[in-house]
């Protein structure tokens, strides 16, 4: 095992991460989640999650370097999710990152969020050929990118136009009376239900839609959709068939979501499609995804769940990159940037 | 070596001081840009007094009560500083005695501006200040009421005709009359640095309550955002 020990930190959303990474090895991850301090609200209340931040950051160090049995003096370089994300919240890991760089005497490395959520899979599955094409679902994104080089360019190919994937589980999700977060709990729901038992619409994908949107997706007229259906349903005085619904509901996503990435894959050259993010978990699109790049002959990366939603590892992960292509080091005075851009792989 | 910061004012800055002296004070001006701004500000105080890190054996903050955001940035900058460095958790400091702490400073060296009590009070937003109340002893300033956080008008009028010190009097000058010529706006780290020497060792009057865990004085629960999400 070799190479430079990095320490990440990521307070983007609702997850206060450190992960300890030694060159493309995961030594530890720790996670502090507030989800449960957020479920009442069915969302993420951002100061609630900026208090959680601020108490979880010393303890969830201390708790990854014990378990990866490292000392903290032994860390080579910091790096930490300069955004996208909640301002108050990135602002919290921002400031423990620089602070840390600057009581170890190392460098610091402020990355782009999803950036690191492409870079986290070289820990499962070894380096990430160039290109690779990155889908990314979760609460907060949906984007395709198409990824010559993870700690240097990045490039935005389509994103969604409205609600992200997750948020669109979320409300469906209380439409149905299923807890937060929803994608869980559609998904097991959706298990017994027929996927092919309602026709819900697939946004951006026909005529001029495809022209204008060629990769970019939108979810909230599919949420809408779902929100009436249910209602005339109501209005009738007959069961909502829960399971139908989450299957059809989950089978419209999934199948834009992979039809968009397929395609990307296909139009500019690219072999390897990894998915990332909370929704990766999802089990309807991880079969689907796998049924078309094979159809198409693409190479399927998935990182495992716990690596697919927001953590520190992915952070330390593309920060060992960056320190292993000796690419320039942040100043201590990096921003936090809650809408930094894709393209902008480092801060 | 003791490092001071705070991030509770208008003022981002950081100080380092002997025990004896401020040995040196790096203050910027930017209410938006704390979390840019802290930590160049603490390496800066580190050059100017022609120290390193490894030399700092303590760490105190300001904990407020302050804007929450900015509040943060200093809590959790002297936490990880404190993890890094594995010197003893950091000490807070009520961001208010600090104002009160430079007003005692300047009117030890001009006895004309010597009052029995104080008011301090600093922007809290929302048309709301944040203050405290405090009674001028020879040793220093002890804090008598609060803090507390309300609009300016809302206080009691004992407590808003008292001399002022902090931005609040500035903001409402018709509720707060007694704002004070020249009276220290933001917080000074060094003045908090030497403030939580005199706590610890025992020369000032809140001596026996005036160091505080490392954690924001909030005053405030996040209910206004949280109602908002609903
Ligand atoms: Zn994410």
């Amino acid at each position: 095992m070799s190479g430079p020990l990095v320490l990440g930190i990521e307070t983007s959303c609702d997850e206060t991460g450190v992960g300890l990474v030694r060159g493309r090895t995961l030594l530890f991850d720790a996670i502090a989640s507030s989800v449960e301090e957020h479920a009442r609200f069915g969302g993420v209340v951002p100061e609630v999650a900026s208090r959680a931040h601020l108490e979880a950051m010393v303890p969830t160090v201390e708790r990854a370097c014990r378990e990866a049995g490292v000392r903290l003096t032994d860390v080579d370089a910091v790096s930490v999710t300069a955004g996208p994300g909640l301002a108050g919240a990135l602002l919290v890991g921002v400031a423990s990152a620089k602070a840390l760089a600057l009581a170890l005497g190392v460098p610091l490395y402020g990355v782009n969020h999803l950036a690191a959520h492409v870079a986290v899979d070289v820990v499962e599955h070894g380096p990430l050929p160039e290109p690779t094409m990155g889908l990314l679902v979760s609460g907060g994104h949906s984007n395709l990118l198409l990824v010559p080089d993870v700690t240097d360019d990045i490039r935005s190919l389509g994103a969604t136009i409205d609600d992200a994937a997750g948020e669109a589980f979320d409300k469906v999700a209380r439409v149905l009376g299923l807890p937060f977060p929803g994608g869980p709990h559609i998904d097991r729901v959706a298990r017994e239900g027929d996927q092919v038992a309602i026709d819900f619409p697939r946004g951006l994908t026909s005529g001029r839609d495809l022209q204008r949107h060629r990769f970019d997706y939108s979810f909230s007229g599919l949420k809408t959709a779902v929100a009436r259906w249910v209602q005339a349903r109501e209005a009738t005085g007959q069961p909502v068939p829960v399971a139908d619904v989450a299957a059809s509901f989950q089978e419209a996503v999934v199948d834009v979501l992979t039809r968009k990435a397929v395609l990307a894959c296909a139009e500019h050259g690219v072999e390897d499609l990894l998915i990332g993010g909370g929704v990766a978990a999802n089990s309807r699109l991880r079969a689907l995804a796998q049924e078309r790049c094979d159809d198409a002959g693409i190479r399927l990366r998935v990182p495992r769940p716990g690596l697919c939603t927001d953590n520190g590892a992915m952070v330390a992960a593309l920060g060992a990159q960056m320190v292993m292509k000796g690419r320039p080091e942040s100043r201590l005075d990096l921003p936090a940037d809650s809408s930094q851009p894709v393209e902008q792989v480092r801060a | 070596m003791l490092l001071a910061i705070d991030t509770a004012t208008g003022s981002v800055g950081a100080a380092l001081h002997d025990g004896e002296v401020v040995r040196a004070e790096v203050v910027r001006h930017d209410v938006r840009r704390h979390g840019e701004l802290l930590v160049p500000a603490v390496s800066d105080a580190l050059d100017e007094a022609g120290l390193r890190m490894s030399e700092v054996t303590a760490i105190v903050c300001g904990v407020g009560p302050g804007p929450f955001t900015g509040l943060r940035v200093g809590v959790v900058t002297a936490l990880v500083l404190a993890l890094g460095r594995g010197l003893p958790a950091p000490q807070g400091v009520c961001s208010l005695d600090a104002l009160a702490h430079a007003a005692h400073l300047e009117a030890a060296g001009a006895p004309g501006l010597a009052a029995p009590e104080l008011l301090v009070a600093t922007d809290a937003r929302r048309r709301e200040v944040y203050w405290a109340r405090y009674e001028m002893t020879p040793a220093g300033a002890r804090r008598v009421e609060g803090p507390g956080v309300g609009p300016a008008s809302g206080l009691s009028e004992e407590v808003r005709l008292l001399p002022a010190v902090g931005r609040g009097g500035l903001l409402y000058p018709q509720a707060l009359t007694g704002q004070l010529d020249g009276a220290p706006l933001d917080v000074s780290p060094g003045v908090l640095a030497d403030l939580a020497v005199r706590l610890r060792d025992g020369t000032h009057p809140d001596a026996a309550t005036g160091l505080l865990p490392p954690e924001p004085l909030y005053l405030r629960r996040p209910d206004a955002v949280e109602t908002r999400a609903r």
